[in-house]
């Protein structure tokens, strides 16, 4: 055994490799349940894709058959139902990971200098991650598919000049048909899978370059002991594997719940619109976006039209997902972690939370005057929250950091 | 906080009843009552698949709920010879789109989209209507192309109205109840038991895997339960050196 090993080590660095991302990449000893969502994000792509492996089995990317082959893979595939729940379960609960994630980032300051490309990378994560459930959702091809489909390709119609051009050019048709479905199909299950693995490595070898950061935002690299290894930090195997482990079971007894008892999240994961076939000809009298979407779309709602054109809905749109590019250099606070920020940045913090949710509400209901003013008023509380954030950091009563990890 | 959790746990309502101003009746679903979905399946294939398809759905599938193959090849075998083959109808959609305007959905999963609820609700809520080109009309489903097929035992409804101002002070007429005019083989009670059958069955056509997956859904949850006070200990074990 020692030998094979030795054989390879010299063909292949696997001992190295090993201990630089496991036995020794030394992790701060007091991540709180705010760190698990890292690794549970990395748990559901291994499950989407592997149930989605499954699923392209029997899954026909075919206008006429696509709806039937879903149906066919519920009914008469063995545990097709099980595989087709886990893969749309699994799309809701990636977002629900994915901002658990990134709002630990956002209270500890995790994106702040040294971090920036992790962040940055993570935030390229983000939007092929929603490109990825956009196709993916139009593969069922029922209504909901269909005419979510049909509304996000036309906002591309409002981009002045290109616009209708861009559009047909992303369906390859003049409306949403067989043509798209069969190039969603091709993106969803290989080209963005791709691009997203890629962009997973980068972010953990940026992440394990210059290491993690914790609760209390202290660098625990500038302490270390006579052996080079810093005072707070311990292996992150064995030591956060078996946490995680732990993390594990509770997010995936969360997991089966929904896909055992709830698949369809009262209509939320699984919209009941979507058990009615695409239909070209019959729009919808409602139509909205999965949840993970609705807070850009309510932002995309509350811009009234210019000069006729949505294009600066469309864009502000586009700009509140971007925005989240400039976190690590909008905020100017001397200290990282929201334990020793001051009052200014917690309420900012809190208000910005209140209109991302808000947002995802109004996003889900119909647009009547009095949403569309209260989707106003919290989109620019959602701006605000970034656009000022230079002013409101910088002259915040921060609190003294200590040396060392805290409890 | 407590507006926004109540808007939260409000949602889920608002989005079904979206379209829906019609107040709708519970559905008797039961997906281990054997016997309700026998008889519904009976109903199903007997009224309803004359010009509703259920194209996703297996004649021998209806073995889950107790019927031999051979029963079912007898009893339920009327558009198909092979209780492995799906349920299809012989109309012709053209046809079907000159008759009723509309050709009849499919039923795969109609409770699915619709909700068990508006399709118990619905099937109570055909009353005559003259000005219809089938002479019925509904009261969740205004204008709705089918005519009332089950109409020889429910008998006819008729509608009763009532006056009510809109907020511009404007009087109009809305429909306030229905009331039976001419009696049908069934009474009302009896009728209301074989459509809760039939959309027991339909509900559990939407979803035949549904009472596996919760039976299956127990055992993970037990099995996570127990692996989760092992791993529990383990990462005690390990962390008891660190402080």
């Amino acid at each position: 055994m020692e030998k094979l090993l030795n054989w390879v080590d010299e063909r292949f660095p696997l001992t190295a490799s090993y201990k630089a991302h496991l036995s020794e990449y030394f992790a701060p000893k007091n991540f709180n349940f705010w760190y698990f969502f890292g690794s549970l994000a990395l748990l559901v792509l291994v499950i989407q894709i592997v149930s989605g492996i499954f699923l392209t089995m029997h899954y026909k990317p075919d206008a006429a058959l696509a709806f039937a082959s879903v149906e066919y893979i519920m009914r008469d595939v063995d545990y097709g139902w099980l595989v087709r729940y886990i893969h749309s379960t699994g799309a809701s609960m990636f977002f629900v990971v994915v901002y658990l994630h990134m709002f630990r980032a956002m209270i500890y300051g995790s994106y702040r200098q040294p971090r920036e490309l992790i962040w940055i990378f993570g935030v390229i994560i983000y939007l092929v991650l929603m490109a990825e459930a956009f196709m993916g959702y139009l593969l069922p091809w029922g209504q909901m598919s269909y005419w979510g489909a049909q509304v996000i390709i036309n906002l591309f119609a409002a981009v002045p000049f290109i616009g209708e051009d861009l559009s047909i050019w992303i369906r390859g048709d003049y409306v949403v048909g067989d043509a798209t479905l069969n190039r969603f199909f091709a993106l969803h299950v290989i080209a963005l899978p791709l691009v997203l693995l890629g962009l997973v490595a980068a972010h953990l070898v940026a992440l394990h370059e210059v290491g993690s950061n914790n609760p209390d935002g202290v660098e625990i690299k500038k302490l270390k002991d006579e052996q080079g290894k810093p005072l707070d930090g311990i292996p992150f195997h064995p030591y956060y594997t078996v946490k995680d482990i732990l993390g594990v079971v509770v997010f995936l007894m969360v997991f089966a719940a929904i896909v055992f008892f709830a698949p369809e999240m009262g209509g939320y994961f699984l919209e009941y619109n979507n058990f009615i076939p695409a239909d070209p000809l019959k729009t919808p009298e409602h139509i909205a976006p999965v949840w993970y979407f609705t807070p850009y779309y309510a932002i995309l709602r509350a811009v009234p039209p210019i000069l006729g054109s949505q294009f600066p809905g469309v864009a502000l749109m586009g700009v509140a997902v971007l925005i989240f590019f400039l976190l690590p250099w909008l905020d100017k606070s001397p200290v990282k972690s929201i334990r020793y920020r001051g009052p200014k940045f917690k309420i900012a913090l809190t208000l910005f939370v209140i209109a991302f949710i808000g947002l995802g509400i109004l996003g889900i209901l119909p647009a009547t005057e009095l949403y569309t003013w209260i989707s106003r008023v919290l989109s620019v509380v959602y701006f605000a929250f970034f656009l000022l954030m230079p002013w409101y950091t910088r002259n915040d009563s921060v609190k003294p950091v200590p040396e060392r990890v805290t409890k | 906080m407590k507006k926004l959790l109540f808007l939260l746990l409000a949602l889920p309502t608002a989005v079904w009843a979206a379209g829906a101003s019609v107040p709708l009746d519970r559905a008797p679903v039961n997906p281990h009552n054997q016997e309700s979905l026998q008889r519904g399946a009976s109903v199903f294939v007997n009224y309803c698949l004359n010009c509703h398809a259920a194209s996703y759905m297996r004649y021998n599938r209806m073995q889950d709920f107790g019927l031999s193959e051979a029963l079912i090849k007898e009893n339920l075998l009327f558009a198909s010879d092979k209780p492995g083959e799906t349920m299809q109808v012989a109309m012709r959609g053209k046809d079907a789109k000159e008759w009723f305007g509309v050709p009849p959905p499919d039923l795969s999963v109609i409770t699915r989209s619709r909700g068990a609820d508006w399709v118990y609700t619905y099937l109570r809520g055909f009353y005559r209507d003259n000005s219809r080109p089938m002479g019925w009309n509904n009261k969740v489903f205004d204008n709705v192309g089918m005519p009332h097929v089950l109409h020889d035992l429910q008998g006819q409804m008729v509608p009763v109205y009532r006056v009510e101002k809109s907020a511009d002070g404007v009087e109009h007429k809305v429909l306030d109840r229905l009331e039976l005019a001419r009696p049908g083989s069934m009474t009302l009670a009896e009728y209301d038991a074989l459509v809760g059958d039939l959309v027991n069955y339909l509900a559990w056509m939407g979803e035949p895997a549904k009472s596996q997956r919760m039976h299956i859904g127990v055992a993970v949850l037990l099995f996570l339960g127990l692996f989760y006070v092992v791993a529990f200990y383990l990462k005690k074990e390990y962390w008891k050196d660190v402080h």
